[in-house]
């Protein structure tokens, strides 16, 4: 019967090409993320006196452990300080600096620096979308900035950054997260005490 | 079942020989199947004018032929029109044997009508193709919604995933022209990977009745079949062309199909759809877009004993997803829930950016068959299904053009069935499949894989029958054991592999460690058990009552058993449970149908009780420097459902109808004793239609969709601590929980019909979905904390038929 040899055959020929294809029984290979930002790193410089430096590590990226939190002093009530933000993924060696990346879209990222209301802190932005990519655009980044410290007291600082956020809305650029929008790439929390 | 109209035809083509010619050939017709004589039968030989008519015992006689080769052709009300070819030098006993399932099976199809998928006392629907072709410029989870106690599960409007009586994903089985997708169902935003224009007709069936296809179909079975051709000599087909301005979309779908007498044919299929942004009533659902291109072409004969069939069928869809339903944390979920409107809207464009589906399948099947006398029919299948998914997400720097998930599943499969039906009132189904499938998640994508590599092997046999034991009574029943290996190699971070105990349980699969990581090589083995058994009792004509009671076994997919990760699109971090085992469910459904003149009504009551039912639910919080995140886990608990499908419809005249259906299902976690999670509210759909044949086949719907708000959920809202906009820490409880408001759309169908050219028919449809563009929003839609569902939105269909 001529169909069914036809057919035979044909099944022959399917799974003949296909058992080609099934030799990749090797190990899969290790993903190591590299967007993953492992460690997040606030130095705070001050016109005179000790650098603080906060810092967040998460070695772990999504895993089950929580970030290791570590600040290494007390503000200087009344002090400026001039801030800088290092972003990293440690997870490689040398680890990778991630703030190269935000450089490159410095139109797509703004950092929000927030002082709850019981700590007396203001921030403005040092820098700008023109810094890193010469693109006359005036809004804010936030790699690096300005901590005035204020009177005695301690509370919670926070930092988060915002990738796609509209810059453009009201208050945004003014360092205001509140009509930023976007997805939040890094938001993280440091209890901080001024002296 | 109809009973067709005898034609008869008959050729004979006369070789003269001799001069004698007064030979004649006597014998009786029968039954292929069971040899059974066929009384009525039309025998008649070609070219002369010679007929006859086989009597009460099947015999014929054909007088008055000469010495020579004639073409005969037997006809009879339920058969199939047969041609043989007989060489006569003397006077001939010849008996015939006709085929009659072939023809019944065509015209069955062509009416859309008690297609038998498996079942007789499961319930089952079936939605023909004239409904179907209104859905064409969407997707088959949009048409299957016409079907009582089918809903869906969607993510935004563009995926959307069929959920019968309160089930869906891996529990319910989608068989595409007789093969099992395997299209990563496991997934709520994975939607069938399948061109709705390719099927003729669609049949649900609800439960685990139909065995033939699957043990493990807890929840149901969609069964998609494409056209069947008929044994004649035609050429047919037909153009959709559908535009819609709510994405401003448009859509064109066309097949064709070339069938011969010899049973040869040849078709082809092929759909486009382009569509932009949607639109809820207030805004613009920014990214949005979706792309379709499929196609699909088959060729085969269909002989009176044997025939094949090769079929090959791609699907690409490229869909948008909601821009603002991508966040980056809890606290961006929050925002998103307490504000109530999507945070980014645009203006309309056909551009499609991440997050974005890119997914591809490809279905190749080799089919073949050879009925056996007095015996049955043998159905060898073989099919090769490759599906691609390709997940974009939002990223940074290089890897924004790269996927976020890249997974490429193929699956081989070997089946075969043989239909026993030698014996009249009995028919019986023994089979076996066998089949392998691998995983391949691409690691260029420079994430952790969600699912795993795997190599997945599945062995099963079944056997199902069913009795008529008397004309009023039917009986069926069956049993099916299957049979799964999984080998999977998974990496485990180090962290989640100590904080889920994996260590103690199944530290020797360990393969191999690194500082941050470890490899590990699960070979898992379940064996499934299902069955089912009912009955179908006919109370008089129109009137019918069905019983049913099923059990399916559903292994544990491999989402379930590996996910450990941050899923982007939903900001939760998933974590499957190598520990699951397999869920058991056991479902008793009783149907009960009938007609008083122009009403006509449905009852479908079920119960489904399920062991170990595998659910995922929240499980505490993780912390990251991306801020909070909840982790949802997946676990067991015995659970049941319970639920009523209602339909109604009354006929008022020739010319109007009103039509109705109501669904309920009740889910309990009876360990807990509260609500399941996700269950469809109750909900009603009302069509008031007018119709006129005389007007240009008019055809006019009103319908209303009303689903009511679900009251029945389970809390799983929970308490985070987080930084508020204005830099404070706030606690705040996150309802994710709560159910959306009730709601209730109006819907317009209309279509006329035109005689175009010689006999090609022209349909044009004109419908307004959502006509008083009312907002909503539906609790079994993933997208409902960031946004409306659609708003208004008119549509134009133009058919051809040809």
């Amino acid at each position: 019967m001529k169909a069914t040899k036809l057919f035979a055959l044909a099944l022959v020929a399917v799974i003949g090409l296909n058992s080609c294809s099934s030799d990749d029984d090797n190990t899969p290979e290790e993903i190591n993320e590299e967007e993953v930002i492992t460690t997040i790193t606030v130095t705070l410089a001050p016109q005179t006196g000790e650098t603080v430096t906060l810092t967040s590590r998460d070695l772990d990226g999504d895993g089950p452990d929580a970030p290791v939190i570590s600040i290494s002093g007390a503000l200087q009530a009344g002090m400026l300080y001039n801030g800088s933000v290092l972003l990293e993924n440690e997870t490689e060696t040398p680890a990778e600096v991630i703030n190269e990346e935000i450089q490159e879209e410095a139109d797509e990222h703004q950092f929000f620096f927030q002082a709850s209301s019981d700590l007396n802190a203001d921030f403005t932005y040092t820098d700008s979308e023109n810094t890193y990519l010469n693109n006359g655009v005036s809004n804010p980044v936030g790699l690096t900035f300005n901590l005035q410290a204020g009177t005695a007291s301690s509370g919670t600082f926070t930092i988060t950054l915002r990738h796609e956020p509209s810059k453009d809305a009201e208050g945004v650029s003014e360092g205001d997260i509140t009509n930023a929008a976007g997805e939040t790439d890094v938001q993280e929390s440091f209890d901080v005490v001024i002296e | 079942m109809n009973v067709f109209r005898l034609v008869i035809l008959l050729i004979f083509t006369v070789q003269l020989q001799a001069q004698t010619c007064d030979y004649s050939i006597t014998g009786v017709v029968r039954d292929f199947h069971d040899g059974s004589v066929l009384a009525n039968s039309t025998l008649s030989v070609n070219g002369y004018d010679i007929y006859a008519l086989s009597d009460f015992d099947g015999r014929y006689t054909l007088d008055g032929l000469c010495a020579g080769t004639y073409v005969i052709t037997i006809t009879h009300p339920e058969c199939e029109v047969a041609e043989f070819t007989v060489e006569v030098q003397r006077d001939l006993q010849r008996d015939f044997k006709l085929e009659h399932h072939t023809e019944e099976l065509n015209a069955v199809t062509v009416q859309g009508e008690n297609l038998n998928q498996g079942t007789i006392s499961g319930s089952q629907e079936v939605l023909k193709s004239e409904v179907l072709e209104q859905y064409s410029n969407a997707s088959l989870g949009d048409a299957l919604r016409e079907v009582p106690g089918v809903s869906s599960l969607n993510t935004g409007s563009t995926v959307v995933k069929p959920v019968i009586n309160g089930l869906h994903s891996s529990r319910v089985l989608i068989i595409n022209n007789g093969t099992r997708m395997e299209d990563q169902e496991w997934g709520v935003e994975h939607a069938p990977n399948l061109d709705i224009n390719a099927a003729e007709n669609v049949t649900v069936i609800k439960g685990a009745s139909a065995l033939r296809y699957g043990g493990d179909a807890v929840g149901g079975v969609i069964v998609t079949n494409a056209p069947k051709a008929p044994v004649k000599d035609t050429l047919y087909g037909k153009t959709i062309l559908s535009g819609a301005s709510n994405g401003r979309s448009v859509g064109l779908t066309t097949s064709l199909l070339k069938a011969y007498k010899s049973g040869f044919y040849v078709q082809g299929q092929g759909t486009a759809k382009y569509a932009g942004d949607l639109r809820a009533p207030d805004y613009v659902l920014s990214n949005t877009g979706l792309r379709e291109r499929d196609f699909s072409v088959g060729f085969g004969l269909n002989k009176f004993t044997y025939g094949f069939d090769a079929y090959y069928s791609f699907y690409n869809s490229e869909i948008g997803i909601l821009r603002a339903s991508h966040i980056g944390n809890l606290s961006d979920l929050i925002r998103a829930i307490n504000s109530g409107a999507p945070d980014y809207v645009q203006d309309f464009t056909y551009d499609i950016n991440a997050p974005k589906q890119d997914v591809s399948h490809h279905l190749a099947k080799l089919s073949f068959y050879k009925r056996f006398e007095n015996a049955g029919k043998l159905n060898l299948d073989y099919s090769f299904q490759q599906n691609n998914r390709k997940e974009f997400d939002i990223r940074r720097g290089d890897d924004s053009d790269k996927p976020s998930l890249d997974l490429r599943l193929t699956t081989h499969t070997l089946s075969s069935n043989f239909l026993y039906d030698a014996m009249a009132g009995v028919k019986a189904n023994f089979g076996a499949e066998v089949s392998y499938q691998e995983n391949f998640p691409d690691p260029n994508t420079g994430i952790r894989r969600l699912i795993p590599d795997y190599e997945m092997y599945t062995a099963g046999v079944y056997a199902t029958a069913d009795i008529d034991l008397s004309p009023d009574w039917r009986l069926d029943g069956g049993i099916r054991y299957d049979f799964m290996q999984v080998d999977a190699q998974k990496y485990y971070l180090n962290s989640s592999w100590e904080s889920r105990g994996y260590e103690e349980e199944f530290g020797d699969l360990v393969v191999s460690r690194s500082d941050s990581q470890l490899l590990v090589n699960p070979v898992f083995d379940y064996h499934n058990f299902s069955g089912t058994v009912g009955a179908r009792y006919r109370i008089k004509p129109n009137w019918d009552l069905k019983f049913n009671l099923s059990s399916a076994s559903r292994a544990p997919n491999p989402a379930e058993l590996f996910s450990d990760g941050l899923h982007h699109s939903a900001a939760i971090i998933e974590l499957g449970d190598l520990r699951l085992n397999q869920e058991q469910s056991y479902k008793a459904s009783v149907e009960f149908t009938g007609q008083i003149e122009g009403l006509s009504f449905g009852i479908n009551p079920y119960y489904n009780h399920i062991d170990d039912f595998i659910i995922m639910e929240p499980s505490g919080l993780q912390y990251t420097n991306r801020g909070a995140f909840p982790v949802y886990q997946y676990g067991q608990v015995d659970a049941r459902l319970l639920g009523v499908d209602l339909r109604a419809a009354y006929a008022f005249n020739e010319n109007f109808d009103l039509q109705t259906v109501f669904a309920y299902v009740n889910g309990q976690d009876l360990e807990r004793n509260r609500p399941l999670i996700d269950m469809p509210a109750p909900n009603i759909n009302t069509t008031l239609g007018f119709q006129k044949p005389e007007w240009n086949n008019l055809k006019l719907g009103l319908r209303n969709q009303s689903v009511l708000k679900q009251t029945r959920f389970p809390d799983n809202d929970f308490e985070v601590t987080y930084i508020n906009d204005a830099g404070e820490q706030t606690t705040e409880r996150v309802e994710v929980s709560r159910t959306p408001e009730a709601y209730s759309l109006f819907h317009l169908t209309s279509s006329v019909d035109f005689d175009v050219f010689k006999q090609s028919t022209l349909t044009v449809g004109f419908y307004v979905d959502n006509i008083l563009n009312t907002a909503y929003r539906d609790y079994l839609n993933r997208q409902r904390y960031f946004a409306d569902d659609l708003g208004r939105n008119f549509r134009i269909q133009l058919k051809l038929n040809y």
